[in-house]
C-alpha cells in the first residue's frame, strides 16, 4: 500500500496545499484589505462617512460569511469554470477560496484598524493629512502587528477550507486524505496527511506571531 | 506693565484667530446638546491665549472648531482673515499645515521612532527628503531631545513624548499652536518644563499659542490673555492680570480662588480679600497701612505669585470689629489702588 509513489503523491499534495493557501490568501487580501479599510473609513464615525456604501458593504460581507464553505464551493462552480476553465484541481479551488476568504479578511482587517487610537487619527487630521494618507501612513502601519496576526489566522483558516475542497477533487492534502483515507480506508495515509496539515498550520501560526511580535513597537 | 510692552514689542496686535457667533450643537440619540453657544473671541498674533473652563464647559470643542476638526453648526472662524468654513477639503488641509496641535495623550504614532514622528507632517506636506531631514534635526534640538531620535514612544517619558509632539506640531512652521490639555497628563515639574518650552517657542518663533486647560495655574504661568468658558458660553475674557486682579463673574472667582482657597472654617466676620498688583506688593503697603491706621490686622491667608517677573497675589485679612478703624484701613488700601472686597461665604 505504502510505496514511493504514495510518498511522491503526498509531497505533491503538500505543495498543492501550500500553493492553494498562499495564492488564495494573497488574492483574498487584494480584495479583503481594501474592503476592510473601507468598512472603517466609511463608517458614520469614520474619516469619510458614507452611509449607503458602508451599509451595502456590510450586507455583502455578512451574506458571504454566512454561507458554509462546502456549499459555496459547489455553488460557484460555474464561475470557477468561467475563470479557470475547469472545476477540479488546486487552481480551480482558488476561486471559491478567495470568494469565501475575502469577506472574512475584510472583518479581520476592520477589527485590526479599529484598534488604532482615535487620537492618533485626529492628530493626523490636524496636520492636514488626506484620507489616503491616513490609511497608508497611519491606519495600516499603526495596525501592522494586529494585521499580521490577522493574516496568520486567515492563512490557517484558508488552509482548512482548502482541505475541504478535496470533496470535489480540489487537490492538495485534503484531496489525498479523502480519496485514500476515507474512500479506501487507508488509515496510514489519513494519519500522515493529518499530521502534515497540523504541522503546516503550526508553522504559519507561529511564524505569524513571531513576525507580529517583532513588528510591535508598543512593548 | 512689563508683560504688555513685551507683547506690544513683538506684534502689532493683529488678529490671527477670530471666532464669530460660533454655535456647535451635538445630536446624540437623546435630544440635543449645545456645546458652544454664541462664542465670540479674538486672538491676536503673538498671544498666549488661555481658554479655561470646567470639564464639559465646551473648551475642547471650541479648540477643535479652530482647525475644523469639529464643524461648527453656525458661525465663522477666521484664520489670518480667511473664513475657513468656506474652504474646500483640499484648501482646509493646506491651512491645517499652518495650525499645529498638541494633545493631552500626545497622540504619537506608536510604530514610528521620535524622529519619524516629527518627519510625519513633513511627509504629509510633501516636503522633499533632504529638507525634511534637516528640519527634523533642528526640531529635535529645539525640544532638547536630539539623543532620543531613534527611540520609540513607549521608550519615552510623558514629558519627552509631549516634547516630540510639540516638535511634530511645529514641523511645518505653523503660525498657531493649539494645545488641548497638553499638560493635564503630566506631573507638576514636567508641566512646568513643558510650559517653559511653549513660552520659549512663543518668544523665539513668534507663534501664537492657544491653550485649553482646566488648571488656572497653567494660565497663570504662561498666558497673556484668558477666556473663561462656562456652560457653553464665554463668561469672562481679558488680560490675565486684569482677570486675576478683579474677576467679575462667579465662575471666574471660583476658577481663580478654588485652587488655593481657605477652608470654610476660616470664614467669619470682617474678612476682606485684598488683591495686589505689581505696584502695591513691592511697596509693602500692608506694613504701612498697619502702622499708619493703627489697625489690628489679622492675616488669614496670603498667596503671592511671581508671574512673568511681577509679584502679584491676594491676601485675606480680618479687620477689627470696630467699624471705624476697619473702614479706615479699607480706605487706606483703596487709596493705594488696591482692590478690597468683603469675603462672602459664596466664594470658595
Amino acid at each position: 500500500m505504502w510505496d514511493s509513489s504514495m510518498t511522491t503523491l503526498i509531497i505533491q499534495g503538500t505543495f498543492e496545499t501550500l500553493y492553494m493557501t498562499i495564492a488564495s490568501t494573497f488574492l483574498a487580501y487584494v480584495i479583503g484589505l481594501p474592503m476592510g479599510v473601507l468598512l472603517v473609513t466609511s463608517d458614520s464615525e469614520g474619516i469619510v462617512p458614507m452611509k449607503l456604501p458602508n451599509k451595502i458593504l456590510n450586507i455583502i460581507v455578512n451574506i458571504t460569511r454566512s454561507i458554509p464553505f462546502l456549499i459555496l464551493l459547489i455553488a460557484v462552480i460555474p464561475l470557477t469554470r468561467l475563470i479557470t476553465g475547469t472545476s477540479i484541481g488546486s487552481t480551480a479551488t482558488i476561486v471559491p477560496l478567495v470568494i469565501a476568504a475575502a469577506p472574512f479578511i475584510a472583518r479581520l482587517v476592520e477589527s485590526s484598524i479599529k484598534e488604532v487610537d482615535q487620537g492618533i487619527i485626529e492628530a493626523s487630521l490636524s496636520m492636514g493629512a488626506s484620507p489616503i494618507q491616513i490609511v497608508t501612513k497611519v491606519m495600516i502601519p499603526e495596525a501592522k502587528p494586529s494585521l499580521i496576526i490577522g493574516a496568520a489566522i486567515a492563512t490557517t483558516t484558508i488552509l482548512g477550507y482548502s482541505a475541504m475542497a478535496g470533496i470535489v477533487g480540489g487537490g492538495g492534502l485534503g484531496d489525498i486524505a479523502i480519496r485514500f483515507g476515507y474512500y479506501r480506508y487507508e488509515t496510514g495515509v489519513m494519519v500522515v496527511t493529518v499530521i502534515l496539515l497540523v504541522l503546516v498550520v503550526q508553522i504559519f501560526q507561529e511564524a505569524g506571531m513571531k513576525i507580529a511580535q517583532m513588528q510591535d513597537r508598543r512593548k | 506693565m512689563r508683560r504688555v510692552t513685551n507683547i506690544d514689542n513683538k506684534t502689532s496686535q493683529q488678529p490671527i484667530i477670530e471666532i464669530k457667533d460660533l454655535v456647535k450643537t451635538f445630536h446624540p440619540k437623546s435630544g440635543e446638546v449645545k456645546a458652544l453657544d454664541g462664542i465670540n473671541l479674538t486672538v491676536n498674533q503673538g498671544d498666549i491665549y488661555g481658554i479655561i473652563g470646567m470639564s464639559g464647559a465646551g473648551k475642547s470643542t471650541l479648540v477643535r472648531c479652530i482647525n475644523l476638526l469639529e464643524k461648527p453648526s453656525s458661525g465663522h472662524v477666521f484664520i489670518d482673515g480667511q473664513d475657513i468654513s468656506t474652504l474646500t477639503e483640499k484648501e482646509l488641509r493646506t491651512t491645517r499645515y499652518s495650525v499645529g496641535m498638541i494633545f493631552q495623550q500626545f497622540n504619537l504614532l506608536m510604530q514610528r521612532t521620535a524622529e519619524k514622528n516629527i518627519l510625519f507632517p513633513l511627509e504629509i506636506a510633501g516636503v522633499d527628503k533632504e529638507t525634511a531631514k534637516k528640519r527634523t534635526a533642528e526640531l529635535l534640538e529645539l525640544v532638547s531631545l536630539p539623543d532620543k531620535a531613534k527611540a520609540y514612544p513607549t521608550q519615552l517619558s510623558g514629558g519627552q513624548m509631549q516634547r516630540i509632539a510639540i516638535a511634530r506640531a511645529l514641523a511645518n512652521n505653523p503660525k498657531i499652536l493649539l494645545c488641548d490639555e497638553a499638560t493635564s497628563a503630566l506631573d507638576p515639574s514636567t508641566t512646568r518644563s513643558i510650559l517653559n518650552l511653549l513660552k520659549e517657542i512663543n518668544r523665539k518663533l513668534g507663534i501664537t499659542i492657544v491653550i485649553i486647560t482646566h488648571e488656572m495655574s497653567v494660565v497663570e504661568e504662561i498666558c497673556s490673555h484668558v477666556a473663561i468658558i462656562d456652560e457653553s458660553k464665554i463668561a469672562e475674557v481679558g488680560r490675565v492680570e486684569d482677570i486675576f486682579r478683579n474677576p467679575k463673574t462667579e465662575i471666574a472667582k471660583r476658577m481663580i480662588y478654588s485652587e488655593r482657597e481657605l477652608s470654610p472654617v476660616a470664614m467669619g466676620k470682617n474678612f476682606y480679600r485684598i488683591v495686589f498688583d505689581e505696584k502695591s506688593s513691592s511697596e509693602s503697603v500692608m506694613a504701612k497701612m498697619i502702622m499708619e491706621t493703627k489697625s489690628m490686622v489679622n492675616i488669614i491667608h496670603a498667596d503671592m505669585k511671581n508671574i512673568d517677573g511681577v509679584t502679584y497675589g491676594q491676601m485675606v485679612i480680618q479687620l477689627p470689629e470696630d467699624g471705624l478703624s476697619a473702614s479706615r484701613a479699607i480706605n487706606y488700601l483703596r487709596a493705594h489702588q488696591i482692590t478690597v472686597e468683603e469675603v462672602g461665604s459664596n466664594v470658595g
